[in-house]
């Protein structure tokens, strides 16, 4: 896996949770830039794409093993 | 501090408050069903008068014959059984079962069983407003070593119809039996046609809880998968509550004979729902089909929010809703309905109205949910994100 500009992690967390942290940090960081969410409880499988969804960001890829996600800022 | 007003109940999904023709042939029952409608008696005949007589009730407002439904002792014991008996009555065809992503857990959990024994399940996508894939559905059904299909009519937690009729045709195409779960459509739509077995429960239309239906349509080589009794035509064990039995029945009839009037008069009011909660709560994702859809429940998603606090949230204002969030449920594993559509699960709630909600319900739910939501995103130190 290509690495992320910035890592967050958020295992341990419960939904929304990391999904919050998500929408609080990704804004901070330059348009293009990609950021990895580490996050083992299982919504974030389906919250995050959808908050992607939601906020014209893009997912760009699930690391199902890790568990991790990578969203790019795009606007 | 709140006063809260009278109780308003919008689970009718899980189950409808009782049916007052439920309640009135349910004593009436006590009284006069209590003994084994196997016997030889007086009160055993009397018995046996009541349960044929719920049965030819039941089979007429479901328009099949009395002789191919059997009353189970609740709605998953019926999808337990027609998952079971499907797949073991055509198991010398193959060991295949077919089945919706968004079928409900008592069929997942009856395939679970199914590949435990050594069968495959092969689960079928939907798109994102919860509707079946049909040509990866007719794909599935076509492949060799199918045994038996299954196919909910309209989804429990969404609302969304699915396609029956042509889901059915890919089953008849495939000369492979369809089992509709019909839980929340009987006494709400009409029944679609094409299907081979179908089940529902009664205590989604107002009756008793302990009572589920089990349709099996002459021909089907369906085979229970339970020890097997000279009870319901060996289709499931052990006697039947028959008060329980004589007020579903009754119940069932009332509800059929007012489902078209009552979807007229409850739709509008999930149409509500669903355009005022869009447009009063910021951040929301209403899920669903918008058009193609149940009369009597409607689904939404309140991003950043807690749904387990939403439930208590709205419970302390005398609200009574359903979630498909991961927190609501003794998994911790977000809806697996709401996973297949691909929608956000957290924040999620379930409205679904019944033959007691009124127009003032709808109103003062929607007046308050606004509220109740802006205040948890204030808790949580996330408006704004």
């Amino acid at each position: 896996m290509s690495e992320p500009d910035e890592v967050l992690d958020c295992r341990g967390q419960r939904c929304p949770l990391p999904v919050i942290a998500l929408a609080r940090r990704l804004p901070e960081l330059p348009v293009g830039a990609v950021l990895r969410v580490l996050a083992d409880d299982p919504a974030a499988a389906v919250d995050i794409p959808a908050w992607c969804r939601m906020r014209n960001q893009q997912f760009v890829t699930a690391h199902p093993d890790a568990p991790a996600y990578d969203i790019r800022r795009t606007t | 501090m709140f006063v809260s007003a009278s109780p308003v109940y919008l689970d009718a999904a899980a189950a409808a408050p009782l049916h007052p023709v439920a309640r009135q042939a349910l004593l009436a029952a006590l009284d006069d069903g209590w003994a084994d409608p196997g016997k030889l008696y007086t009160q055993a005949r009397r018995a046996r008068q009541l349960l044929d007589a719920a049965r030819e009730a039941a089979a007429q407002t479901l328009d099949v014959r009395a002789d191919e439904l059997s009353f189970t002792p609740s709605g998953t014991t019926a999808a337990h059984a027609a998952v079971l008996g499907g797949v073991t009555g055509r198991r010398r065809v193959g060991t295949a079962l077919v089945h919706s992503a968004i079928e409900h857990s008592a069929v997942l959990h009856a395939a679970e069983r199914h590949v435990a024994a050594g069968g495959t399940a092969v689960p079928v996508p939907v798109d994102r407003s919860g509707r079946l894939d049909l040509a990866a559905w007719s794909a599935a059904v076509a492949a060799p070593g199918v045994a038996f299909a299954a196919l909910i009519g309209a989804s429990h937690e969404v609302g969304t119809v699915q396609p029956v009729p042509a889901a059915a045709a890919a089953c008849a195409d495939a000369g492979v039996p369809l089992y509709v779960d019909a839980a929340q459509l009987i006494a709400r739509v009409p029944l679609p046609a094409g299907w081979s077995v179908l089940t529902a429960s009664a205590h989604k239309w107002g009756g008793p809880p302990g009572v589920g239906l089990l349709v099996v349509r002459k021909g089907t080589r369906w085979e229970s998968p339970f020890p097997t009794d000279e009870r319901e035509s060996g289709r499931t064990p052990g006697v039947v509550n028959l008060p329980a039995v004589v007020a579903a029945a009754a119940s069932l009839r009332a509800a059929a004979a007012d489902a078209a009037a009552e979807a007229t008069r409850l739709a509008p009011l999930v149409d509500r729902i669903r355009v005022r909660v869009a447009a009063e709560v910021p951040d929301v994702e209403v899920v669903g089909d918008p058009v193609d859809r149940l009369p009597h429940l409607v689904t939404f998603s309140c991003l950043y929010v807690d749904g387990e606090a939403l439930l208590h949230a709205l419970d302390r204002r005398g609200f009574a809703v359903s979630s498909g969030s991961s927190c609501t449920s003794s998994t911790l594993r977000p809806s697996h309905v709401l996973e297949a559509m691909g929608v956000l699960s957290h924040g999620n709630v379930r409205v679904s109205l019944h033959r007691e909600t009124t127009e003032a319900d709808v109103e003062r739910f929607l007046a308050e949910l606004p509220g109740v939501v802006a205040d948890l995103r204030a808790q949580a130190g996330v408006t704004g994100l």
